[in-house]
């Protein structure tokens, strides 16, 4: 297994680096010139002509992504053109919001996803099971920016029971440490600012949770029923609702397979659903520092914040692939 | 272990739906050792960006002004709610006959927010860290304002010395009827000295205003806190202010709604109606000082026909666009610059709304059928335009009446400036905020043949205006000066280069208890003596 | 995925009846058809997915009012019985609106799919049946795009290409391509070695007929299956893109548009948003059924 990781990892290079390529190439199409933007309307041309030779934008395109390579190699990720401040200085609040939110819908999703599913399985054809698939069948058709709308208006703006925007209440910002709030605030012993940070993450964190949600009720439902067809948990059924909390142990272990699936399958509709989502709820996370740095042609900001989660991307996928392994003893690597 | 994590997920979410029971309560303060910072009489500002650097010299975009208008001040500020002259950290000054010396007599016993003295020394030290710079794209106001840098042919300024410890005499080159009023403006404000080299400005500011930096999370929020040693007695009244980026406006105004800031700006007109119904808000109006148009490019067939251009001003209802998408707060537009300044033409009669006319117009320039366009739309809310594709959607409306079929185009902001700078818009919409509340910096930076490929996005060129305007540049006396602009317009009214169709007044929504907070129309002010009720 | 499909009893040949010749290639589509019927609930996504078409089809007889016609004075009515659905803040039928806007979403969702599936199997069948370096590099381009987070990579592109629905449809069909690739080049590569393959070779039949006689055939199914499923995949993104301002320009009636279009008014009138939203949910939600039901019913042997 340790060769096959090595193996493994030896070919998400070219894929890092033909990715990098591409993203290079494609940001260079893109119409409008960096230094307009960071110049303002009222700009002249000369101004605009000066500081696209200062940002080395006027230099070959070829001389330009050796150069961005070259400092990848040395770990530096480029300068930001918006704030002038080293990208892999900056980048880190952003990756720890978003990694904050994906963690709680992660967290959201499986709870609810796994228990829905085993009940769903136990109770097979009961008015629960129906209500839960159904609903999980919506969950996955559901276009999350407007699920996220929703939830804004009836828990935020009709119920008033949860924050609309941000992370952290404003007049009593957190200070950040690790910049994981739901951690920050506990090594500070800020119990009152701790939950305000749930308080924020719950519904951006449910409207990014809700379809891996549904779809690891599905899965879970679906491999419930198989267990459920072997003959002892039938003998065990027969035995009443006591024995459910035993099957329910045992159920828990299955549930591991399609939990991880979904992991490795949702973990790329997470980082692109969290710039809905962000977007929605004024997350400050990485979703909205690429897609701003898009509006803004911030070419090494695009550049690098997509080598980052795409990075961050793969190797969660490497990691399911080996935590199949893990859990299920059938599947052996070549 | 599972199990374990598990369970503990469990709690987690039990306990999160038990807080989302009980909504924000009390405000806590209890970790609150900081010293004497009251958390309830800190100000928090909501906006729909974040400042790009704190050094008001290097910036040109007003999410940066509005936060360095607090940490530093210039010699001269503008009135409270207008773009006359008033005392800033000069108390007098005088200004020689032939309009060629300006001497400042600096306020004494001033500190910087480092410490250090505030004098004529470290006036000099500002300017001539502009001057001696010769970086156009880093100081891009200072040679806008002031001609150029030392040594550039247009270059204002000849010399600046010390005359005293708490003088300066500024010698110009040649008289700039405008020149206080350039002084006055945000990026001229004078940091410490000691601050000055390097970068280091742009993410520790340090000036003499009445609220110190504090810290600074991008794209979130930007701290204040209050300057204890300010030099104006009194001030500032609040512990603080905070800006919190919340980048859209409606979840802008929900936050101001619950509570989680006090004040925010770019409201959205059709929100209004919220704000003034609920008795815990109010509303502020800025006064007008910008013009959102919609500009032709005159090189382009059939917009270099000034009949095609004076019809289609006859086919846009510009007070149907401000009742359905400013809900009133604008005024209709007739001139390229707002009537606040001085030197408008009021007495230029505008193109009503009129089909027939268009017709005639259109007959006249040999499209009587119409004919298909482009019409572009920028993609982003401007302070002059709230709603750019929406207006262009009630113009296209408009235009399919008399057989003109309009392509409602857009890009990205950048690419939508850039490309209609190179002329390759036929139809668009634009607009402008004045720098400094002067008729040059619209007239000649907007329709100027010396601005085609800058800022005249309608390559409008005319001999005649170019004339006046270049006359009015140097002429020092007011009035005369007027004269000369309105004639300008005049010609521009005729050649109708733009449609000018609103000067909006954006509107600011914040908390009742909010007092003594006025928009300025250069779109920052201080917040020195704001204060809650 | 469904498992109130996947307990559906597997499809039983009736063995003594003798198949006719040409029943041959009919009956796996019969049998299939067979058993899509028996599923209730891919019957509910097929009724959901024909009603939206007939509506796309003739929403110039349905829609009660033109999308683009309203007037400013009738600006946010809520729904009522001469507006269903309310208006929208230019005066808009808001119901119209949705009926026209149907057109917009099946279209992008069909032909961003009909493209990725296009070149996606070219490039699928070239990788699998020449393999060696060509299968190399392209193999290795679909890693390259699969591994962006796949909204981002279409906002990428359309920032290349610039705002417009047409952009928006290839940008969808571009992240879409690895699927139908991958899916291809292993069903080339599992048809490849069999027998009949290998005699069809052996009897000087060419690369383009072995192609069009005995690999295509063979991929239909899962194709369509997965079709099925990317289109409501694209149907979502489409409306994503639009709702970020970077698919279609107004006064085109796109779902997601709209959405972006009224979140702003979603206190005073909600029902702006509320309603094309649920098109978006309940077309989605019609697919992805349907793509279930198709999946037990053609391909057994894909069932998770």
């Amino acid at each position: 297994m340790f060769a096959y990781t090595i193996r493994r990892l030896a070919t998400l290079v070219p894929v890092l680096l033909g990715m990098t390529f591409i993203v290079f190439m494609m940001i260079r199409a893109i119409p409008g010139n960096p230094a307009q933007l960071i110049l303002g309307q009222q700009a002249t041309q000369e101004a605009i002509e000066g500081l696209t030779r200062r940002l080395g934008l006027d230099q070959p395109w070829y001389t330009q992504f050796f150069a961005y390579i070259k400092g990848l190699i040395t770990g530096d990720l480029g300068v930001s053109l918006k704030t002038n401040v080293p990208i892999s200085e900056e980048i880190w609040p952003y990756l720890a919001a978003t990694m904050e939110l994906a963690f709680i819908a992660m967290i959201i999703a499986i709870v609810v996803g796994v228990n829905a599913g085993i009940i769903s399985a136990w109770f097979q054809n009961s008015w629960f099971d129906y209500s839960a698939m159904v609903l999980a069948l919506i969950g996955v058709s559901m276009p999350i920016f407007w699920l996220g709308l929703m939830e804004q208006y009836v828990f935020s703006i009709q119920l008033d029971l949860l924050p609309t925007t941000g992370r952290d209440n404003i007049r009593v910002p957190v200070d950040p440490i690790t910049h994981l709030y739901l951690i920050d605030t506990l090594i500070q012993g800020r119990f009152d600012q701790f939950t305000e940070v749930i308080r924020h993450l719950i519904l951006p964190g449910v409207a990014l949770g809700t379809i891996p949600m549904a779809i690891i009720a599905r899965m879970t439902r679906s491999s419930m029923l198989e267990v459920m067809r072997s003959d002892y948990i039938r003998t065990a059924r027969a035995k009443g609702m006591k024995m459910f909390w035993v099957v329910y142990k045992h159920s828990l272990k299955n549930a591991m397979i399609p939990v991880v699936t979904v992991i490795g399958l949702q973990t790329g509709l997470l980082l692109g659903g969290a710039i809905l989502t962000e977007t929605i709820f004024g997350w400050p996370g990485i979703g909205t520092y690429i897609y701003d740095a898009i509006s803004f042609r911030d070419y090494p900001v695009i550049q690098s914040g997509i080598l980052v989660v795409a990075t961050i991307f793969v190797l969660i996928n490497l990691l399911v692939d080996l935590l199949y392994a893990a859990i299920d003893p059938r599947i052996k690597f070549k | 272990m599972k199990k374990s994590l598990l369970t503990l997920f469990a709690l987690m979410l039990a306990l999160s739906l038990a807080l989302a029971g009980c909504s924000s309560g009390g405000d806590s303060s209890k970790g609150g050792d900081d010293d004497k910072v009251d958390p309830n009489n800190v100000m928090i500002y909501g906006r729909g960006g974040d400042s790009v650097a704190l050094d008001p010299a290097v910036v040109t975009d007003g999410e940066s002004f509005i936060v360095t208008e607090q940490i530093y001040e210039p010699l001269v500020n503008y009135g409270k709610d207008n773009t006359d002259i008033v005392e800033g950290l000069a108390k007098k000054w005088e200004v020689s006959e032939d309009g060629l010396t300006y001497t400042f007599e600096l306020e004494e016993g001033v500190k910087f927010h480092d410490g250090e003295k505030f004098n004529a020394d470290a006036v000099i030290k500002n300017f001539e860290r502009w001057a001696k710079s010769k970086d156009e794209e880093k100081f891009y106001y200072y040679k806008s304002m002031f001609g150029g840098f030392e040594g550039d042919e247009g270059h204002v300024i000849e010399s600046i010395k010390a005359d005293g410890e708490y003088k300066v005499v500024f010698k110009l080159k040649r008289p700039q009827a405008p020149f206080l009023k350039n002084i006055a403006m945000s990026p001229f404000a004078i940091a410490s000295p000691k601050s000055l080299d390097g970068d280091k400005l742009s993410k520790e500011p340090v000036g003499t205003g009445p609220f110190k930096f504090k810290s600074w999370k991008p794209n979130d929020t930007i701290v204040l806190e209050k300057n204890a040693d300010y030099w104006v007695k009194d001030l500032p009244k609040l512990d603080g202010v905070t800006f919190k980026v919340i980048k859209d406006n409606s979840s802008r105004l929900n936050a101001l709604t619950k509570g989680e800031i006090d004040l925010m700006d770019g409201l959205n007109p059709s929100d209004m109606k919220k704000v003034q119904d609920n008795g815990k808000l109010q509303l502020f109006e800025r006064p007008s000082m910008n013009v959102g148009y919609l500009g032709f490019n005159v090189e382009k067939a059939p917009f270099d026909k000034k009949e095609v251009r004076q019809a289609i001003s006859h086919l846009i209802d510009k007070q149907a666009i401000i009742d359905n998408f400013f809900e009133g707060t604008a005024e209709p537009a007739k001139n390229p610059m707002p009537p606040s300044i001085n030197g408008y033409n009021d007495s230029i009669q505008d193109r009503e709304y009129d089909e027939a006319k268009a017709k005639e117009l259109l007959a006249k320039a040999g499209v009587p059928d119409g004919f298909k366009m482009d019409l572009w739309a920028m993609p982003v809310a401007r302070p002059y335009m709230p709603n750019g594709q929406k207006v262009a959607e009630a113009i296209q409306a408009n235009l399919a009446k008399v057989g003109i079929e309009a392509n409602i185009v857009t890009f990205e902001w950048g690419a939508y400036l850039e490309k209609t700078r190179n002329g390759e818009a036929p139809v668009f919409m634009l607009g402008w905020t004045g720098d400094n509340g002067d008729a040059d910096n619209f007239l000649y930076t907007l329709l100027d043949k010396d601005n085609i490929g800058s800022n005249n996005y309608s390559r409008y060129t005319n001999e005649e205006v170019h004339k006046l305007l270049l006359e009015a540049q140097s002429t020092p006396d007011e009035d005369t000066r007027a004269e000369l602009y309105k004639k300008a317009q005049e010609i521009i009214h005729e050649d109708a280069p733009w449609v000018p169709l609103v000067h909006s007044k954006p509107q600011l929504a914040g908390a009742s208890k909010i007092k003594g907070f006025v928009p300025h129309p250069t779109g920052s002010q201080s917040f020195g003596d704001t204060s809650f009720e | 995925m469904s498992e109130q499909l996947a307990k559906s009893t597997p499809p039983l040949v009736p063995q003594h009846v003798p198949a006719p010749v040409e029943d041959k290639v009919i009956s796996p589509w019969k049998e299939a058809w067979r058993n899509f019927k028996k599923n209730k609930i891919a019957l509910v996504g097929l009724s959901i997915v024909s009603f939206f078409i007939i509506l796309a089809i003739f929403a110039d007889l349905v829609a009660p009012y033109h999308y683009r016609d309203g007037n400013l004075a009738d600006k946010h009515i809520s729904p009522s019985a001469e507006h269903w659905f309310g208006t929208d803040e230019f005066g808009r039928d808001i119901l119209s609106r949705i009926i026209y806007g149907a057109r917009i979403s099946l279209w992008v969702g069909f032909f961003s799919v009909a493209g990725s599936v296009i070149i996606g199997s070219l490039l699928g069948i070239i990788a699998g049946y020449y393999g060696k370096w060509i299968d190399g590099i392209i193999s290795r381009i679909f890693d390259i795009l699969l591994a962006f987070p796949s909204i981002l990579l279409a906002i990428a592109v359309v920032s290349v290409l610039g705002p417009s629905l047409k952009n928006a449809l290839i940008a969808i069909a571009i992240i879409n391509i690895p699927t139908f690739g991958r899916l291809l080049r292993s069903r080339v590569l599992s048809v490849k070695e069999e027998e009949y393959i290998t005699a069809a070779r052996a009897i000087g039949m060419s690369d383009f007929r072995i192609l069009i006689h005995h690999i295509l055939p063979n991929s239909l199914a899962p194709i369509i299956v997965q079709g099925t499923l990317a289109i409501a995949a694209a149907i979502i993104e489409a409306a994503a893109l639009g709702f970020l301002g970077m698919g279609a320009q107004p006064p085109t009636p796109e779902w997601g548009k709209m959405l972006a279009d009224s979140k702003d008014f979603i206190i005073q009138a909600p029902w702006t948003v509320l309603f094309p939203g649920l098109a978006i949910m309940l077309t989605v939600l019609g697919f992805n059924l349907m793509g279930d039901g198709l999946r037990d019913a053609l391909d057994p042997r894909m069932k998770s």
